[in-house]
């Protein structure tokens, strides 16, 4: 990537943080934690984006979610480790590490077979979880308080921090994914999704290129599920539940594969649809969700990331 | 020995056979429609409510009990009416020739909104309609005793199965479905109207997992939440099968009701997820299932 657009890149990414962060000051505590929660699940929306740019649609992502977030809590509550960024660093490199494990069993499959393989992993993991009453089954646990370099911070300012923290982090996993994007693995992922035939005739290997991006998938999801357990402060099998997966599926596709920072402007939408309707019509919280996802994938088939593409390419222009 | 190996086939056997039901609407819509459908287990769902509201109101009017069982086909057949064009004509229809997976996730939506559906038209409470399912007595088979309701739902499974093949295969009707199936581009131009088999296929689908609801409900307590499980394995049946592959769908059930049923009396812990192993296994040997013909690689 030119030396340029990467320094671009940098600049608008440092501004987008600084603002959140100046911006997380004055608003109420509630929104503090609807952004922290769709920064967990944007993060895993970015892992299947990276996926979505190699063709494949991992319908299972829950996976790593709960891997990631059993990792930070099993870490919490077994060996006494609170800090909240080196949880969210191990989950990352563990949900990493295993995703690396489990990627050339699902690098064979492609479509609709990637996607049911990848749920059937997630379901396992349910199934085994909802068993393992050591880790308390179905109810799950209870984290520890969370701390940052040693202090643990009061309870009124504890939930502001952990929002500064996720999104510095989440902030240079952005910008390296950005870079990773326009490097040669990354933009050959993208011939892949065109043509994976032509890919190889080329001598460059789709399958190796996946296993890649599997993993990557798999580190983000991770570190989103690490960061969402903290956040709510409780972990437990749902995480890994296939509903939850769907909406991972469900914020990539609202975002579409264009666009980094539209993957998070999703996460936002969703948690806040959620949590609006979950207040308001608390009986009927699905069906409004349902209805607007049909609506979203209707009118905005390719995506968010399009609009925003459309509007720098327009700006470029002139 | 010999007792427990004739119940855990025959328990088999009857799982199967629901899930068969399930499946094979399933099956049929992905075959016809290229949708994989999760909203398949919400319209089971509505099936299981539609017989749990409709056979008390029979049972109140007094008529011979034999007649139930038409009741109980009128229930599915009334939420496959209604059903039916919501769905295909209003919503599926747009995103027909796009993506599988954004399919995948529109009826995944519409399974939400379902859910919720279920919830505002017949409450949270349980609902019990237990009396069709002693309609046909029990069956004495060596020491085992079996309700004679549970071993029909074998039957009507297989006919079922039977009926969709030789429509399918000996009709002409059955056979411009399958000319849609290879390829609806050349149907299209052959003269044959694509949305009126995709209306019928749908409805044909959608009928199916409400029949296997509403002779499910009796065995079962029909609650908010049926439909999870029903989605997650009728997938696992059709994924070991093929997709939109009817023979296929006889196994995939087969396969995974004996583990299931195997499971249950062995090894009660690996219950929950043997299902995914079946079904990981099979895609470990046979990455498009044990029924899909190879496919031509696009160059």
């Amino acid at each position: 990537m030119p030396l340029k657009l990467l320094n671009n890149v940098i600049f608008q990414s440092i501004f987008l943080m600084s603002l959140l962060i100046v911006v997380g000051v004055f608003i109420p505590n509630w929104l503090v934690f609807v952004i922290t929660k769709a920064i967990a699940y944007g993060l895993v929306g970015l892992g299947i984006i990276t996926l979505m740019r190699g063709g494949l649609v991992s319908f299972g992502q829950g996976f790593v979610f709960g891997i990631g977030g059993y990792t930070a809590g099993l870490l919490g509550t077994q060996a006494g480790l609170t800090d909240a960024m080196l949880l969210l660093f191990i989950s990352f490199l563990f949900t990493g590490f295993i995703g690396l494990i489990i990627a050339p069993l699902l690098a064979r499959y492609r479509d609709i077979f990637f996607a049911m393989l990848s749920l059937a992993c997630s379901m396992v993991l349910y199934g085994i979880l909802i068993k393992i009453d050591a880790i308390g089954g179905s109810d799950g646990f209870v984290l520890p308080e969370s701390t940052y370099f040693g202090i643990s911070p009061s309870p009124e300012y504890a939930d502001y921090i952990l929002y500064v923290v996720s999104i510095l982090m989440t902030g240079v996993v952005s910008i390296l994914l950005r870079y990773y994007y326009n490097s040669t693995p990354g933009l050959i992922a993208l011939a892949v999704r065109e043509n994976e035939l032509r890919v190889e005739y080329l001598g460059s290997s789709a399958f190796n290129v996946t296993v890649l991006n599997f993993t990557i998938a798999a580190g983000l999801g991770g570190m989103g599920g690490a960061l969402n357990g903290i956040a709510l402060g409780h972990i437990d099998p749902e995480f890994t539940y296939w509903t939850t997966s769907g909406e991972f599926v469900f914020i990539s596709i609202l975002a579409g594969y264009l666009s980094v920072p539209a993957v998070f402007l999703a996460a936002l939408l969703l948690e806040l649809v959620r949590s609006f309707s979950g207040r308001y019509f608390p009986d009927t919280w699905q069906l409004i969700l349902g209805v607007f996802l049909i609506l979203s994938i209707i009118f905005i088939p390719s995506g968010i990331g399009s609009f925003f593409k459309q509007f720098f390419d327009k700006f470029k222009n002139k | 020995m010999i007792d427990e190996i004739l119940t855990i086939i025959l328990d088999g056997a009857i799982y199967a056979s629901w899930l068969f039901i399930v499946a094979l609407g399933l099956t049929f819509v992905f075959g016809v429609l290229k949708i994989l459908n999760i909203a398949h287990g919400g319209i089971y769902a509505l099936g299981a409510y539609s017989t749990a509201t409709l056979v008390p109101i029979f049972y109140s009017l007094g008529m011979p009990d034999q007649l139930v069982i038409l009741t109980m086909l009128v229930s599915a057949l009334a939420v496959a009416i209604v059903i039916t064009p919501i769905m295909e004509r209003g919503i599926l229809r747009r995103f027909y020739g796009q993506d599988e997976v954004l399919i995948v996730l529109v009826t995944y939506a519409i399974y939400l909104v379902l859910e919720d559906v279920q919830k505002l038209i017949w409450g949270m409470n349980s609902l019990y309609v237990y009396e069709p399912r002693e309609l046909l007595g029990a069956l004495e088979l060596g020491s085992l005793y079996y309700v004679g309701y549970d071993l029909a739902l074998i039957g009507l499974a297989i006919f079922c199965g039977l009926l969709l093949w030789l429509v399918l295969n000996k009709t002409k009707s059955g056979k411009i479905v399958l000319a849609v199936i290879h390829n609806p581009e050349i149907s299209g131009c052959m003269g044959v109207n694509i949305n009126k088999v995709y209306l019928a296929a749908f409805f044909v689908g959608a009928f199916l997992a409400a029949l296997a609801g509403s002779f499910t409900a009796p065995l079962i307590s029909v609650q908010v939440g049926i439909s999870v499980a029903v989605v997650i394995e009728s997938f696992a049946v059709v994924i070991i099968g093929g997709l939109g592959s009817i023979p296929g769908a006889v196994i995939g059930a087969l396969i995974i009701g004996m583990a299931r049923a195997a499971c249950v009396h062995k090894l009660p812990e690996a219950e929950i997820f043997i299902m995914y192993f079946c079904m990981a296994g099979m895609l470990i040997f046979r990455p498009k299932g044990l029924f899909q013909g190879t496919q031509a690689r696009k160059i």
